[in-house]
């Protein structure tokens, strides 16, 4: 069993932060009393709160993923500790680099989030914040656990405080919404509880460890392929993949920005990173599988480029954009090669931090006209020119324009699948065409052509606060992608298992490695 | 081993991007600062008081002007270190940094130093600062000067990561990045919906080519392991000559470079581009980032060269372009279009040569031409801007100042800009001993040497025999060279000769331009006449011969030589009938222009539009915008709109998972209910306490 070792605070103070932080939030709230709007001072109180409780979490995911080592133990920073004697379940936490960057991504989001749509909420300020603090941390526990009791468990945190929040401070739909993304997510993770518990069983190993369970522990093909199907098709609905996608659009429209943000943090495809694939690789890298699911991924690029087209709702269109982006996640994933994996990974990553920042963009747009109608713009860059410069960048960094983030992931996406997959890649590429149609038209409705409405005249530029929060974004943007070198060294280590596990499997007799005998293949 | 520039000048490369970039900075700076300050909802009035300079005019002018400039000294500087080094030294490669280290895959910040990347160097440089500075004077009054100089900037930066990239990866950064820069100047005036849509369909455009390029980056990495340039050309001699594998990489890469350089039937974007600024028509869509795709292929001439079929691709759809432009370009109005059909037509004429293998041919055509067509260019934008102040002095704010049919007679008031441009004007037409001339002629006689006995004459495309396209194409570009001279020559008569029709008292207006815009032109005009002299032929000693030649043998001499093996050379007898042809073809298109086109019969600006026949065609420009309105922009927007969205995801989708089964409603209501009562507070409080309490409960658990 893996030992503990000397930082293994950091990952249940990752967790408890945010919820001590809901919890004093709640204290301050029960001044007033119960169903009466809070007085303006207490609101001032919570967002500080809120603030501060993230900020700090911000804090300890940089120090969780500055002080890792790629180089170092498969998981670090480990907790181990018994829980349920009886089942063999036990608290297991523990990171690699790539779950201490969706921790580091999940702790930044939230905390940019909140500080930069200060004003977006207005009714039931302290559960909402309470209800994204418990959010948060059930993020944590999602990407740390490494037992797959406890991380069901974690999921199901993760579901519960957005379902209500959808459902609360969505918009007119609200509820239809928070429905639809109850009924799917609720769905698929009971079928995910149900292999889990199929798994530990079968295996026999009296644990749900997931070292313990990796590479299927025995199981044949068709046991494998059952219960993959089970975790996939969880996660599947909660990446918003092609056609498990509809609630996407709706949630994320109806839900206040930094829901909507959270919405967006890629947990689904994470799960099928660390935990759908590495478990099953007989599923995994069954060749009608593998070739269904980048089939799958293909679609969701190119359909939802083309729905994202036609979205009178920006809003809309940029989950349709996520639900492209989600499709480049997957193909990356199952094609199999060191390189599309890393770029998966980093295509997890900076749509979550695009998407983010467009949507604060878009909320100080809807917080000033209640509208996210396209056609209600034009004109904008006269008159808020930050905005317009900041839209811009993000959007470009969407489109995946080279010297962005986006370009990166992408990229190394569709060289690495290149090789196994050359139509798949090929169709993928059109999504690349096509993102830079829907996006700079849209930009264009809202931000260039004649101002027609008169209100947006008076529309307000990014304030002191927006201007802090967009400027980080612009530099992740950039950064991410001139200098990625790092970051990308930093998951190689685990993108190289995951292939080793998966690929192993399918073809053991070569595990060649592919510059030594690159020049010599043939086409 | 050491280089042999190493510890040279050519270290300094790295400026050469980075003081431009330095420039947008600033610019850029400068912009957003002046925009926040004077919102237009606070001033009105600044948008339609265009006639004023901006407060930060000097410093924007000397950043943006003076970064540029310093860019070109330094270029010249690693030119010079560049001639005193021998020829067989190889690329120079300078490392910054790795950029995207994944996996096998190793692509690092590079810039290489080579004879080929310095001639595209000294020309983005050098026009680029001729251009900026006649920009100071043609956009002084402009509200949004900053911006323009921090756009114009940021093209020169990404140009020239563009020419400078040592891979393949680092040239796209450039390349999307010249796309980028493109996208913001043609929509520079965005507050037009036209100005706005030409913009983001340059970049969409160009985005199918990119796409193009990709595809070739892919297959690349696949087969040979490595997007660097040297690497490619070490290990494409291990490529099957004339296979499927090289001739699909080179096909790829032909897609990106059609894009870039407007080519059938990805030149749609060009004319469009017109829209913006004139000065950004100069640089970007006629000297310099159209050349681009130019520069690739002869950048990867040692793949093409193993790719005949592809090669000949190049030839049969430069051919084609080349004479579709120039036709096209015989019936505009606008004398910015006439340009624009022109240099999409010029280009053409530079991938026949390069498909042909005729690499130095196309490159110095690209040199030449980056001369007299920004000298067109900017001439053009001289009259444009002439004519806009004399209409703004008279309070004219209808008449166009672009169009032909509201010019005439312009030589008594511009005489600068009408000996010029008659200079650029006989150099595009061939005329001899002015540049264009011997580039045209050079093309001409090498694919005419090309046709008979070369390994490209020998090869087939689709069971055409390659003499037989080459042939034609050589047929083809002669008639392209006598409309060239003929659409030339009328827009020259109808601007500048006969009487005026420039509409009401604007006439009294009209003037040469400032000396500010007036000395890039006669730089350039020098450049025109003299250009030529760069790669003098054999026939001809007028001085040092084929200097462009030597200096670009070591870069594309293997890739040339495989093409044009067995080819003989012409005999001093065909060398001189080509050149009477070449002539001939020029002053008879001169001719022709001179006796159809009469600038006292020009139609009036109101007059009836033809509406049937050629003219009628040729008018709407072969439909072909309209085209693909129809067959692919609608039906797509349509299918997606009722298909996919209304269709698959609202109907299909949701109505299956999410709405179907009737006990769902019913909790949908039930939900809705208990969402509605007001008690949410008291779900957080559970929420939260039962989280804790499962977190906590699994501690002490576990320390039991």
């Amino acid at each position: 069993m893996t030992p503990m070792t000397a930082d293994s605070w950091l990952l249940p103070a990752l967790v408890f932060v945010p919820l001590l932080g809901a919890l004093a939030i709640l204290t301050v709230g029960r001044v007033a009393a119960p169903g009466q709007e809070l007085v303006a001072a207490r609101w001032r109180e919570i967002h500080v709160l809120t603030a501060v409780t993230l900020g700090i979490e911000a804090v300890l995911a940089s120090v969780l993923w500055f002080t890792l080592d790629a180089a170092g133990a498969t998981w670090q920073a480990v907790v181990n500790l018994p829980w349920i004697s009886e089942w063999g379940a036990r608290i297991l936490l523990g990171v690699d680099p790539v779950s201490g960057l969706m921790i580091l991504l999940t702790a930044w989001l939230m905390f940019l989030s909140v500080v930069g749509s200060w004003n977006a909420v207005k009714a039931k300020l302290r559960s909402y914040y309470v209800l994204l603090l418990v959010f948060t941390a059930g993020c944590v526990g999602v990407f740390a656990a490494i037992d797959l009791l406890l991380f069901y468990v974690m999921w199901e945190v993760v579901l519960i405080p957005l379902y209500f929040v959808i459902g609360v401070w969505g918009g007119r739909e609200r509820v239809g919404s928070s429905f639809r993304f109850f009924v799917l997510t609720m769905g698929s993770s009971l079928l995910m509880l149900v292999a889990i518990g199929a798994l530990w069983k079968q295996s026999g190993a009296g644990s749900f460890a997931l070292d313990a369970l990796v590479g299927g522990a025995g199981l044949g093909q068709t046991a494998q392929l059952w219960m993959f199907g089970a975790f996939f098709l969880a996660f599947a609905v909660k990446s918003a993949m092609w056609p498990f996608h509809t609630w996407l659009p709706d949630a994320q429209h109806e839900a206040p920005t930094t829901a909507a943000i959270a919405l967006g943090i890629k947990v689904g495809a994470y799960g099928m990173f660390r935990f759908a694939m590495p478990l099953f690789p007989l599923a995994a890298s069954h060749d009608t599988v593998q070739g269904l699911i980048i089939g799958l991924g293909v679609i969701g690029i190119i359909y939802g480029a083309l729905v994202a087209l036609v979205q009178p709702d920006f809003k809309r269109l940029v989950s349709y954009a996520a639900i492209s982006h989600a499709g480049f996640v997957l193909v990356g994933l199952f094609a199999g090669s060191v390189e599309s994996v890393q770029g998966a990974v980093l295509v997890m990553v900076s749509s979550g931090i695009t998407n983010a920042a467009l949507f604060l963009l878009l909320g100080i747009l809807h917080e000033q006209r209640g509208t996210g109608m396209i056609a209600n713009f034009g004109g904008l860059a006269r008159v808020v020119p930050l905005f317009a410069v900041m839209l811009t960048l993000v959007t470009l960094a969407s489109i995946g324009l080279p010297g962005t983030n986006g370009f990166v992931g992408e990229f190394l996406v569709l060289l690495g699948a290149y090789r196994a997959y050359p139509v798949a890649t090929f169709l993928a590429g059109i999504g690349v065409i096509l993102a830079a149609v829907y996006f700079l038209w849209a930009v264009q409705r809202v931000l260039f052509q004649p101002l027609v409405h008169e209100a947006n005249r008076s529309l307000r530029d990014l304030n002191r606060r927006e201007q802090v929060v967009m400027a980080t974004f612009a530099v992740v943007i950039l950064w991410m992608g001139i200098a990625p070198g790092r970051l990308l060294r930093q998951i190689e280590p685990s993108a190289r298992r995951l292939v080793a596990r998966v690929e192993g499997v399918a073809a053991p007799a070569s595990p060649a490695p592919v510059a030594a005998d690159a020049t010599s293949r043939t086409p | 081993m050491t280089h042999p520039l190493q510890g040279s000048a050519a270290e300094l490369v790295w400026l050469l991007p980075t003081l431009p970039f330095l420039g947008f900075l600033i610019n850029g700076w400068l912009s957003i600062r002046g925009a926040m300050r004077e919102r237009v909802s606070t001033h009105p009035a600044r948008v339609t008081d265009a006639h004023a300079r901006h407060p930060q005019f000097t410093l924007v002018s000397a950043v943006g002007v003076g970064t540029v400039l310093a860019a070109f000294g330094v270029a010249l500087a690693v030119f010079a270190a560049l001639v005193a080094a021998p020829s067989d030294a190889g690329p120079f490669v300078q490392t910054y940094g790795s950029w995207l280290p994944s996996g096998d895959l190793r692509v690092d910040w590079a810039f290489q130093v080579d004879r080929l990347s310095m001639v595209m160097a000294l020309i983005v440089t050098g026009i680029g600062a001729l251009i900026h500075l006649f920009s100071v004077g043609y956009m002084a009054e402009d509200p949004g000067y900053p911006r323009y100089f921090a756009y114009l900037n940021l093209f020169v930066f990404f140009m020239l990561t563009l020419v400078l990239g040592a891979s393949y990866a680092v040239i796209f950064v450039g390349w999307e990045g010249v796309g980028l820069a493109s996208y913001l100047l043609i929509g520079f005036w965005f507050s037009e919906t036209r100005n706005a849509d030409a913009g983001k369909k340059a970049f969409i455009v160009n985005r199918v080519g990119d796409f193009g390029f990709l595809i070739a980056m892919f297959l690349l990495w696949a087969n040979l392991g490595s997007l660097d340039f040297r690497d490619v050309a070490a290990r494409s001699t291990e490529l099957a000559a004339g296979g499927g594998l090289v001739t699909a990489i080179c096909l790829f890469l032909f897609l990106g470079a059609a894009g870039k350089s407007a080519q059938m039937p990805l030149y749609i974007w060009l004319p469009d581009a017109m829209a913006g600024p004139t000065p950004v028509s100069a640089l970007i869509h006629a000297a310099t980032m159209v050349t681009g795709g130019v520069y690739l292929v002869a950048r990867s001439a040692d793949l093409f060269a193993l790719a005949p079929a592809a090669s000949l691709t190049v030839v049969i759809v430069g051919a084609i372009t080349a004479i579709f432009a120039a036709v096209i370009g015989l019936k505009q109005w606008d004398i910015k279009k006439v340009l624009a059909y022109s240099t999409v037509s010029q280009l053409g004429m530079m991938f026949v040569a390069v498909g042909s293998g005729a690499y130095v041919a196309g490159v110095f055509h690209l040199v030449t031409h980056a001369f007299f067509k920004a000298l067109l260019f900017l001439g053009a934008g001289a009259v444009i801007h002439a004519l806009h102040h004399a209409y703004h002095e008279v309070h004219d704010t209808t008449s166009d100042a672009q169009d032909l049919r509201l010019m005439g007679g312009l030589r008594r008031q511009m005489p600068w800009t009408f000996g010029l441009m008659w200079a650029a004007t006989l150099a595009i037409a061939g005329i001899p001993v002015l540049s264009g001339f011997f580039s045209k002629d050079e093309i001409l006689a090498t694919v005419f040497r090309q046709a008979s006995g070369s390994a490209l004459a020998s090869a087939s495309w689709l069971g055409i025999s390659g003499a037989f396209i080459l042939w034609v194409a050589y047929g083809v570009l002669l008639v392209t060279a006598l409309l060239t001279a003929v659409y030339m020559t009328r827009m020259m008569l109808y601007a500048f000769h006969g009487p005026s029709r420039v509409p009401g008292a604007a006439s009294a207006h009209v003037h040469d331009s400032p000396w500010v815009m007036r000395a890039p032109l006669v730089v350039l005009g020098v450049l025109t006449v003299v250009g030529g002299w760069l790669n003098l032929p054999a026939l001809l000693p007028m001085g040092p011969v084929a200097v462009l030649e030597h200096w670009l043998e070591p870069v594309v001499s293997r890739g040339a030589g495989l093409l044009s093996a067995g080819s003989a050379a012409l005999s001093h007898g065909t060398e001189q009938g080509l050149i009477g042809a070449a002539v001939a073809v020029a002053v008879l298109g001169i001719g022709l222009a001179i006796w159809r086109c009469r600038p006292a019969a020009v139609p009036a600006i109101d007059a009836a539009q033809p509406t049937s026949g050629i003219e009628y065609v040729l008018a709407n420009k072969f439909f072909v915008d309209e085209a693909i309105q129809r067959v692919i922009v609608q039906p797509i927007v349509k299918m997606s709109r009722l298909v996919l969205w209304r269709g698959i995801d609202v109907g299909l989708l949701d109505g299956v998972f999410v709405r179907g089964p009737g006990y769902l409603t019913r909790g949908i209501a039930w939900a809705g209910a208990r969402l509605q009562s007001g008690l949410v507070g008291s779900y957080v409080w559970v929420i939260a306490i039962a989280v804790l309490a499962l977190l906590g409960l699994m501690l002490v658990g576990g320390t039991r």
